[in-house]
């Protein structure tokens, strides 16, 4: 399997391509094709990852074929399986397998189910690419096809305008990312003359400080880009608008996390410049509280979802950046809530399955009764989010606050530690929140609800990804981190002392987590209002996205607007105009001249004889001068 | 064989052939053209593997006697860049012609025979341009071209009020001409200064004193720029983009404006090699405005023909910046740019023309949620788009990658500013699709019978090719990169002999 | 006695023809300046070839009759013809040719 890993991706490409071509004749066998592919990839990823485990290097590198080449630079179509692609293989293959699955029953009544199965697989295929390419070209290859996957998915439903726009949004802010590290790539190239990882990173050292910066700032740009941090954040919950099964996929479990790979692959370049590790540490730290506050302030089942996912790949960030043996922490982070996250937004599709479409959490309240395997599970991917032992989120969220505090500056140690700690206590807060409000308290229904649960195509996938939050931070959390080193770093022997102990920041942890839990069950116990309540200027912030988008509008939008409007405007009457005038002066000058052919015989008499006067006074000006 | 002389000639006398099929009979010349056509691609695949077997920088030499008093001669030859110019135009013209075919009703005044001879001769003087290898007979191609472009420009489609027409007929022949006459100026400062030969060959290493270098550059490049067109020489562009059939949009866009950049390559760069490098700071310059500048203009745009010819004016402007940083990997890029911006916004041209055809407007908002009914067209529509804004992937991607990393190596700040340019595409790109085939169904669209036809077989035949080449070119662009680069690095190393190692 | 008389005689009659040309409305009185005209130039073409010694004036002069016969005819044919449509010799008259 390890020579062929091109079939990895070739199979869900050829999956897609087959979906979207064959038409209305695949309507229907087409999602079964849909779901089979991905399960074939994961089988193959199995079998690729156990292979890997014998392989001298434990990393399977191959070159498919000159993808192109010009004077001294070739940039060639290879694959690398090594230890950090074979935990992504298996995550996307394996996770996403299990929401195509839920997808066959979720989208069973949606016309355009083949249609949206032929996009999941394209997904899956580039998602792929993404973390098979040996290089930053086949990187960025896959980096721009989950993208484009991801816009096709989220403006599924195209005839909603919130659904294109949002489409649009998040394929614009991705390639303000994308610009950036596209420089990053030409910098590599113009530096070092490769793209291939193994060469720049044997290289890095040899590159100036400010470079090194340089680079690692364009590829944070990328990655805050396609992992909706901060600046380029406000995308992700527009994202929401696309089908559910799509926000676990794609917005939650994978996609969103290629910027944490793209770091973490990048390790060398990242470690090499601690001025970097700070500035990928400040975004991480920033938008895990800014997830958090938003998070607490909405009232759609998803939105909070989605400003979850930010904030939870706001730990990731800070875990990469923290480096070291972070880095493997935050994968370990990364692949828990891929289960969780996904289980919870599946569970909300099921919820929104059985409640026809709702989203607002207003509206929901004592489902508990109605949808028990919803229930349970979804209550499984709750405890595992807000880190209570022994579920997943506590063995893999712990240990990324601890290492926060385990930093040699001691305000570093409070001011990101102090954070991830103050995240915690908010993260158990806002998702108690929602699954007070979702599952218990009075009805709060709109009329005619008859909440129901779901079928078992879809609560299979369901139980298993519970399975997964319950159990997969426990299994996964030091044989992974063995696993994952090499390409990652290892931990260093000696132990940095914080200004914490560890067991003093588990029981802060722990007791923060408590408490936010426990004061969010008390406020919400007995349900909310059902229109929003007039709040105090957090509160309205954190509604309005903490101003964001707001920001975006006035300093992007409206002058990017105004100028398109204004050049249009001199395109047509400046430069055309100069052009458009320089015509009609000619004409008008031509117009007043031909009144001079009078039709007069002897007027034109008179100017030919004062034509030939003139030309005889020349010639006897030139003879006698 | 003669290829290149055979390749220019036939479709002229297919013109001729076409030209003279009675008016009462226009199936016979839709179908003598398409066949014709298609036998000059039949002739240009050969000409492509009868280049690969010779060796040189200019292959498959011809040469017949013309004006021997000026040593002007009817001799063609082709480098890797002029090769994959003609095969573009020879694949190009047949699927053009395909998608035309019911372009005209035979009811009304304008001539079935004509248009279709039109576009053969079109064929003919662009090919010609192409191949010559005498800067004469290059400036003779160059200037007849524009006498078909004129008629099909400003007499053919339906869609676009007569006035509008002719007034982008006319704008289009003038701008055109002025280029031109410039040009002819320094072909004759050129005859004079360099040997009294209209020989490319000899004209290349003939002594050219810099300053009078300097004006003949200018004048090449003047009608060069235009050609292209490079802002600030653009406006005459929209208009006639917007006011030709869209196929006929196709061919200006996709090929008749690369004799430009192609012009820039053939003769600017390699007879004004001091004079190349004394205004590439001014034609870089004018390219990064054109990407910024004209990206931000289609955003601005309600009309969708006018709308994909800014696109194109901020393409050619990633090309122009790919000619003029002289690096080998940004000089490749924009050729491959040449051949892929003709794949890409030729099969947009035509995807739009599909959708104008059936609504009978080209005003964007006549459209609106169009992909309800017509999801296959919309779907080949957003493909086009993406190929426009160069997703990766597809062919462009290569051309952009190669222009941007090229220019990258030489001058950071031009390329980081030309990159800004790929965020624009994306926004005018996605603000068309948006408001073409997403949102809500407009209600004014359920009432054209038209617009619920989707693709048929005929336009999945016009479509196919164009689709199948931007995806096999986006993952395996190798052959021709093979093609282009020795041309480039020939080209390049006229400019820089220094660098010619790399 | 010297051929400067002739040339003075020559742009007497020529300036008298132009003045005419300019200043008469009537076809043939027009026409007929216009042959006093160019027979102040075959004089002054003649009285060149006496100074000069050669032929070549003479010559010219030959020609220039030969042109004058062939316009006489011509022009008074059109003169006939505007005559007979407008009932009027005036030139001023036949203004239609203008912008």
């Amino acid at each position: 399997m390890l020579s062929n890993l091109w079939l990895l991706i070739a199979i869900p490409a050829a999956s897609a391509a087959v979906l979207l071509l064959a038409g209305r004749k695949a309507d229907r066998w087409g999602h079964w094709l849909g779901v089979l592919a991905p399960a074939a990839s994961f089988v193959l990823g199995l079998i690729a990852f156990f292979g890997l485990r014998d392989l001298p290097g434990r990393a399977a590198e191959q070159t498919l074929w000159t993808f192109f080449k010009s004077g001294d630079m070739t940039i060639d179509f290879g694959l690398l399986f090594d230890p950090l692609t074979a935990v992504f293989v298996l995550l996307i293959t394996g996770v996403g397998s299990l929401i195509h699955l839920y997808a066959v029953g979720y989208m069973a009544h949606d016309e355009g189910r083949r249609r949206f199965f032929g996009y999941f697989n394209l997904f899956v295929a580039a998602m792929l690419l993404l973390v098979l390419g040996n290089n930053y070209v086949m990187l960025y290859l896959g980096w721009e096809g989950v993208g484009l996957a991801s816009y096709l998915l989220i403006s599924f439903w195209y005839n909603r305008p919130s659904a294109a726009t949002a489409g649009k949004k998040a394929f614009l802010m991705n390639r303000v990312g994308d610009a950036g590290f596209a420089i990053a790539i030409f910098l590599m190239l113009a530096q070092l003359g490769t793209v291939n990882y193994n060469q720049v990173f044997s290289q890095v050292g040899a590159l100036t400080t400010g470079t090194v910066l340089v680079l690692g700032l364009l590829l944070l740009l990328g990655a805050c880009g396609k992992s909706g941090q901060f600046p380029l954040q406000a995308w992700l919950p527009d994202a929401m608008e696309g089908p559910t099964p799509v926000s676990a996929l794609i917005h939650a479990a994978t996609m969103v996390t290629a910027g944490v790979y793209l770091i973490a692959r990048s390790n060398p370049i990242f470690s090499a410049n601690s001025t970097l590790q700070l500035i990928v540490v400040s975004v991480g730290a920033l938008t895990l509280l800014m997830g958090c506050i938003i998070g607490a302030a909405k009232d759609d089942i998803k939105r909070v979802l989605a400003w979850s996912t930010v904030s939870q790949i706001g730990y990731m960030f800070l875990g990469v950046g923290l480096g070291g043996g972070a880095y493997a922490l935050a994968i370990i982070h990364l692949l828990a809530h891929g289960f969780f996250k996904a289980n919870m937004f599946l569970g909300a599709g099921s919820v929104m399955h059985g409640m026809q479409d709702q989203v607002d959490i207003r509206r929901f309240g004592g489902l508990a009764k109605y949808m028990k395997i919803t229930w349970l599970t979804f209550m499984m991917g709750w405890l595992a989010i807000i880190g209570l032992p022994p579920l997943s989120g506590f063995f893999t969220k712990e240990p990324i606050i601890a290492a926060a505090f385990e930093q040699h500056d001691a305000w570093k140690s409070w001011v990101f530690g102090g954070a991830a700690l103050l995240g915690a206590g908010l993260t158990a807060f806002y998702m108690t929140r929602l699954f007070v409000l979702t599952f218990h308290g009075p009805k709060r229904w709109t009329d005619g609800q008859h909440p129901h649960e779901s079928p078992a195509v879809m609560w299979i996938p369901l139980v298993l990804l519970a399975i997964g939050s319950v159990v997969a931070g426990g299994l996964m959390a030091s044989p992974v981190a063995k696993w994952l080193e090499p390409p990652l770093p290892a931990a260093p022997a000696e132990e940095v002392h914080g200004v914490l102990g560890h067991t003093a920041i588990t029981v802060l942890s722990l007791v923060l987590t408590v408490l936010g839990a426990g004061l969010a069950w008390a406020l919400f116990r007995r349900g909310t209002a059902l229109e929003p309540q007039p709040a105090g200027p957090v509160v309205r912030a954190a509604r309005a996205n903490l101003y964001t988008d707001a920001f975006n509008e006035a300093v992007f939008e409206k002058p990017g607007s105004w100028l398109t409007r204004a050049l249009v405007y001199v395109d047509n009457k400046g430069i055309d105009g100069v052009v458009n005038g320089l015509a009609a002066l000619v004409g008008g000058g031509s117009g007043r001249l031909r009144r001079l052919q009078t039709g007069f015989v002897r007027s034109y008499a008179l100017s030919m004889l004062a034509g030939g006067v003139l030309v005889l006074g020349a010639l006897l000006a030139v003879r006698l001068g | 064989m003669k290829y290149l002389s055979l390749l220019t000639v036939v479709p002229l006398i297919g013109a001729l052939l076409v030209a003279f099929v009675p008016r009462t009979k226009p199936q016979l010349a839709k179908q003598l053209a398409l066949v014709i056509s298609l036998i000059v691609f039949g002739l240009a695949v050969a000409a492509w593997i009868a280049y690969r077997s010779d060796s040189g920088r200019m292959r498959l030499e011809e040469s017949y006697t013309w004006i021997p008093a000026w040593d002007a001669k009817f001799s063609f030859a082709a480098d890797g860049i002029g090769l994959v110019m003609l095969a573009l135009t020879a694949l190009l013209v047949p699927i053009v012609i395909l998608a035309s075919w019911h372009d005209l009703d035979n009811s009304g005044k304008r001539s079935v025979p004509a248009y279709f001879a039109l576009i053969l001769a079109l064929e003919g003087t662009m090919i010609g341009a192409f191949a010559s290898a005498d800067v004469l007979l290059f400036y003779l191609f160059f200037e007849v071209m524009l006498v078909p472009m004129y008629f099909l420009i400003g007499s053919f489609s339906k869609d676009v009020p007569t006035k509008q027409r002719h007034y982008a007929a006319v704008k289009f022949f003038l701008y055109s001409l002025v280029g031109g006459l410039f040009m002819l100026a320094a072909v004759v400062g050129l005859w004079v200064v360099g040997g009294h030969t209209f020989d490319w060959q000899q004209l290349v290493n003939a002594d050219i004193d810099s300053g009078v270098g300097r004006w003949l550059f200018l004048g090449f490049f003047l009608a060069f720029a235009i050609k292209a067109p490079f802002f600030p020489f653009h406006t005459w562009l929209p208009d006639a983009g917007g006011a030709a059939p869209a196929g006929i949009a196709a061919l200006l866009v996709g090929v008749m404006d690369k004799v430009g950049t192609f012009g820039i390559l053939r003769y600017c760069l390699p007879l004004f090699p001091e004079a190349s490098k004394y205004f590439a700071p001014l034609a870089i310059a004018l390219a990064l405005v054109g990407i910024i500048y004209a990206a931000l203009l289609a955003v601005g745009q309600n009309d969708l023909k006018r709308l994909v010819s800014y696109t194109s004016i901020a393409h050619f402007g990633f090309i122009g910046i790919g000619i003029f940083v002289f690096s080998i990997q940004a000089g490749s890029g924009a050729v491959l740019y040449m051949i892929n911006h003709g794949l890409a916004t030729g099969l947009l041209f035509l995807v739009v023309g599909m959708f104008v055809a059936r609504r009978g407007s080209t005003h964007v908002n006549d459209f609106g949620g169009a992909g309800k009914l017509l999801p296959l067209l919309a779907g080949i529509f957003f493909f086009a788009g993406m190929a426009s804004l160069a997703l990766p992937g597809l062919a462009p991607f290569v051309s952009e990658f190669l222009v941007l990393a090229g220019t990258f190596k030489v001058n950071k700040t031009v390329a980081v500013i030309a990159t800004i340019g790929i965020i624009l595409a994306a926004a005018y790109v996605l603000w068309m699709v948006q408001r073409t085939t997403q949102g809500t169904l407009n209600p004014a669209l359920s009432t054209v019978d038209a617009m619920k036809r989707d693709l048929t077989k005929r336009e999945m035949i016009v479509v196919a090719p164009l689709i199948a080449f931007l995806l096999v070119l986006g993952f395996y662009p190798q052959p021709v990169l093979d093609v282009i680069n020795p041309a480039v690095e020939a080209t390049i190393a006229d400019i820089n002999p220094v660098q010619a190692g790399k | 006695m010297t051929p400067m008389w002739y040339i003075v005689l020559a742009a007497v009659l020529f300036s008298i023809g132009a003045v005419g040309v300019l200043v008469r409305r009537n076809a043939i009185v027009l026409f007929m300046c216009v042959e006093l005209m160019l027979n102040a130039a075959n004089l002054a073409l003649v009285t060149f070839s006496r100074i000069n010694g050669t032929l070549d004036g003479q010559i010219m002069a030959f020609f220039a009759m030969v042109v004058a016969a062939a316009e006489v005819v011509i022009g008074l044919a059109i003169i006939m013809l505007i005559f007979r449509t407008r009932r009027s010799a005036s030139v001023d008259d036949a203004n239609l040719l203008k912008y």
